[in-house]
């Protein structure tokens, strides 16, 4: 293609969506959505968990078949059968969970299904066009390393690597910040804005205001309906998110300044192996008081899960001591962690906090089945376990057809507020909470949030590990970075930036000057 | 005791070995192929038993040993089918769709067999007239190792000839890579637009051939006869020696002449008489499995997404 013809070509609308309705049963995941990409933009999909995004864009790359609706590329109206359709149009996406073969090498990933002549792979002719697209989008990967010894931020790379050597000219990229660190977030947007930049066209589909303000335009997206396409020069973050979110949002959490109590926690020398046996913590050292939230920056992989189940007995400590009001309790038991009154908020909530088929009443009380106020004699006593769960229902206001109803249906912020019913109450010292905003939508972080700082004024002492900068700096007293289950340092809140955080997280030790005194770097 | 070192014996012993290895390595080799495609088929005894039974009757009523070798191809990839319809299009539980293969094929020859039984009657069984050795000129004229070797049934050499093809085919050529990516991470295909579903009907088809071909070898070349039950947990222990030989096509083959190689010392063993009571004897290989399945639990090359039916989300 000439670059006259791209230059005509710019300002033409690349897709335009009418009216797609996708239905899954009896609910309508997107609601006759309507909105166009114009050659060579950043276009932001924004929208609450649940709000369609992630299925509009399946749509669009033909992974599901919409109900109704028309999809037009440069002006052509298309239907696709498979992704392959998708593809042959110059459709690219980038999943959410990347979707590569962990075993394979990166170049294997790549040309995994092209469809070249031949019954043998032709890797020096892939080898060489990637080659190219790399050196034009400034892109760094080593073509034959194994996937599983990639950084995540590398696998993202990959992923738009895969898209761009199939020929994409309209990429999709579903949340890809999720698991990167600022630093690799800020190179996607570089290479994004070099792809636009060769009037290909970018639509990325996100949660999260500071990656929408950088882009060209943005739709927004409320249960399933676009509710607007503006400019992003002539909007702000408030009005986004009040489009997003249907009513005002309070963005600062109040934050009383609370005088730090005693000592609650103490931890030092912890070392862990993870479940292949590598060191997971490598001497990790921290002292929590009542009445504080110590807040855990860093990509989540860094040793945090191990951490946390370390504290609650969960995980075999090899050295190094925990004290709880100076009594030994490492290498407890998870049943006397929460004797003791130790509350854990898991990371992956189905996983590990909740039963998905138990009713919502048994998943309150996961855990203290034992607790005279539940139980007789081996016996459950379902009229306390209903009220007290009806009381949670309504203390937290948990959305959920009834007591009685499978936990797995509720949305995760319902099902995330079950967790926190059933660990508040059992709390009686310290809260260990491990990416508790994880997945949520704004509404209900901004209740998280609020939870736990009233926890916090309470007199507990708070653990709280999060990806998002956002939860730490705003909750936290002092803040500690992790970086390969160790503590690049843990400082006063209000002496570290973002960007020092960031670095911090990417595991670079800040020597400049201006650099955060480490408040105590035990 | 000694006796069973000496010289020929240990030849015949050998050569005996490459036989009983010939079903084992036919049906794992397939099955590897099956489960790199991130199918777990524990099916495959009884589709062995399925293919030895149908091997039989077409050899006995065409008088033609290819003939039967054809049809247990046939009743291999039949079998195969019903799993691939079960775990691919209904993706039903997969242990479950094979262990009701397993029942199926059981019930299925058993009934049959006594049903001939009572129509011929007993004295009338018919045998066949098995294979031939297959002597490789010049080659099968070396001491020992002509013996052992080069003068084996076809089938035996077709196994491991299947085994570099299946290694290249895995590695060197993008179907290969293709259905390696099944075992690991379907969707990495689906997302390119490829179907899932084609692949694991191939492989499965490819699978129940290999492992039709193991039944008609059971059938048609060691014995002469059908009798109920005669893989014997040959297909079991397909299963196993692939978790042994760690989902790879060279370890793998060494896990099956290593059984195989047991098998035979028992069988020697018994013959001669050596005083250990031959149940123990018999155990033996299974003994040495349990053993093999302990001490490999490391199982680096396990597929991850094995026995998982795919869905799209």
């Amino acid at each position: 293609m000439g670059s006259r013809e791209r230059e005509i070509l710019n300002d033409a609308t690349h897709l335009k969506v009418e009216r797609i309705t996708k239905r899954f049963g009896d609910v309508v995941a997107v609601d006759s959505a309507s909105f166009d990409v114009r050659r060579g933009e950043i276009h932001c999909l924004l929208g609450e968990n649940g709000a369609g995004k992630s299925t509009l864009s399946q749509c669009l790359y033909g992974f599901y078949r919409p109900d109704a609706g028309k999809i037009h590329l440069n002006g052509i109206p298309v239907s696709y059968s498979s992704p392959r359709d998708a593809i042959s149009r110059g459709v690219g996406m980038v999943h959410q969970h990347f979707v590569l073969v962990k075993t394979f090498s990166v170049i294997e990933n790549i040309v995994l299904g092209t469809h070249e002549a031949g019954w043998s792979i032709n890797l020096a002719d892939a080898r060489k066009r990637l080659a190219e697209i790399c050196s034009r989008y400034e892109i760094e990967v080593d073509f034959n390393a194994i996937i599983s010894r990639l950084s995540v931020g590398e696998q993202q790379w990959v992923e738009i690597l895969k898209a761009l050597y199939l020929g994409a000219e309209l990429l999709i990229l579903d949340e890809p910040t999720a698991a990167l660190t600022p630093q690799e977030s800020e190179k996607l947007f570089r290479i994004m804005r070099r792809i636009t930049a060769d009037s290909l066209s970018v639509i990325l589909i996100t949660h999260k205001l500071n990656e929408v303000m950088q882009s060209n335009r943005v739709t927004v997206l409320r249960k399933g309906k676009v509710v607007s396409t503006v400019e992003t020069s002539g909007t702000s973050r408030t009005e986004l998110t009040n489009l997003m979110v249907g009513r005002t949002v309070m963005f600062q959490p109040q934050r009383e300044n609370l005088e730090k109590g005693g000592k609650i926690l103490e931890v030092q020398g912890l070392k862990v192996r993870d479940d292949e046996g590598r060191l997971a913590l490598n001497g990790v050292a921290f002292d929590l008081h009542a009445n504080e939230i110590l807040g855990i920056a860093g990509v989540a992989g860094n040793g945090q899960k191990e951490l946390f189940e370390a504290l609650v007995g969960a995980r075999k400590i090899e050295s190094g001591e925990i004290r709880l009001d100076s009594e030994d309790i490492t290498n407890q038991t998870p049943r006397s962690a929460i004797d003791r009154g130790i509350g854990y908020i898991p990371d992956d909530r189905y996983r590990y906090g909740l039963v998905g088929d138990f009713t919502v009443e048994e998943n309150m009380i996961l855990g203290l089945q034992k607790a005279p106020a539940f139980s007789r004699h081996a016996l459950l006593d379902f009229s306390r376990i209903g009220a007290f769960a009806a009381k949670g229902i309504s203390d937290f206001e948990i959305v959920t057809p009834s007591i009685k109803a499978k936990t797995g249906n509720l949305s995760g912020g319902n099902a995330q507020k079950i967790i926190l019913a059933r660990e508040f109450w059992s709390t009686s010292c310290c809260l260990l909470a491990n990416q508790p905003t994880r997945g949520l939508d704004v509404g209900v972080i901004e209740y998280v949030h609020k939870l736990l700082l009233k926890k916090c004024g309470e007199g507990f002492a708070i653990l709280l590990a999060s990806e998002e900068l956002d939860d730490i700096i705003s909750l936290s007293d002092r803040i500690g970075v992790m970086f390969k289950g160790e503590f690049m340092g843990i400082f006063d809140a209000g002496t570290v930036t973002i960007e020092q955080l960031g670095l911090l997280m990417a595991g670079q030790k800040i020597l400049s000057s201006g650099q955060p005194i480490a408040a105590d770097r035990i | 005791m000694f006796d069973i070192f000496q010289e020929a014996i240990v030849v015949s012993m050998l050569a005996a070995s490459l036989r009983i290895a010939t079903p084992l390595l036919l049906a794992s080799i397939g099955e590897l192929v099956v489960q790199r495609a991130g199918i777990w088929n524990l099916g495959i005894e009884g589709t062995m038993l399925m293919a030895t039974y149908v091997a039989y009757v077409t050899a006995i009523s065409s008088d033609s040993l290819m003939l039967g070798v054809l049809a247990a191809i046939i009743a291999g990839i039949a079998m195969n089918m019903v799993m691939a319809l079960a775990a691919t299009t209904f993706k039903i539980n997969q242990f479950v769709t094979g262990l009701g293969l397993n029942l199926f094929a059981a019930g299925t020859t058993l009934f049959l067999y006594r049903e001939a039984l009572a129509l011929y009657g007993t004295g009338n069984v018919k045998t066949i007239d098995p294979f031939d050795n297959l002597l490789i000129p010049l080659l099968s004229l070396l001491p020992y190792v002509g013996t052992i070797l080069f003068s084996q049934q076809f089938l035996t050499y077709f196994a491991f000839l299947m085994v570099p093809v299946v290694w290249f085919f895995l590695y060197r050529t993008r179907y290969g890579l293709e259905i390696r990516s099944l075992g690991e991470n379907p969707k990495a295909l689906d997302t390119k637009g490829l179907s899932v579903s084609v692949r694991q009907y191939c492989a499965l088809a490819f699978g129940g051939a290999m492992t039709g071909l193991a039944g008609a070898f059971l059938v048609l070349a060691l014995t002469d006869r059908f009798v109920p039950g005669m893989t014997g947990g040959r297909g079991w222990l397909a299963v196993v020696i692939i978790i042994a030989g760690n989902w790879k096509p060279v370890p793998i083959t060494f896990a099956v002449l290593v059984f195989a190689f047991l098998e035979a010392f028992q069988l020697q063993a018994q013959g001669i008489g050596i005083q250990i009571p031959y149940q123990v004897l018999l155990a033996l290989p299974y003994v040495v499995a349990i053993i093999a399945m302990m001490g490999f639990r490391m199982r680096s090359e396990q597929p991850a997404h094995l026995g998982i039916p795919y869905h799209r989300e």
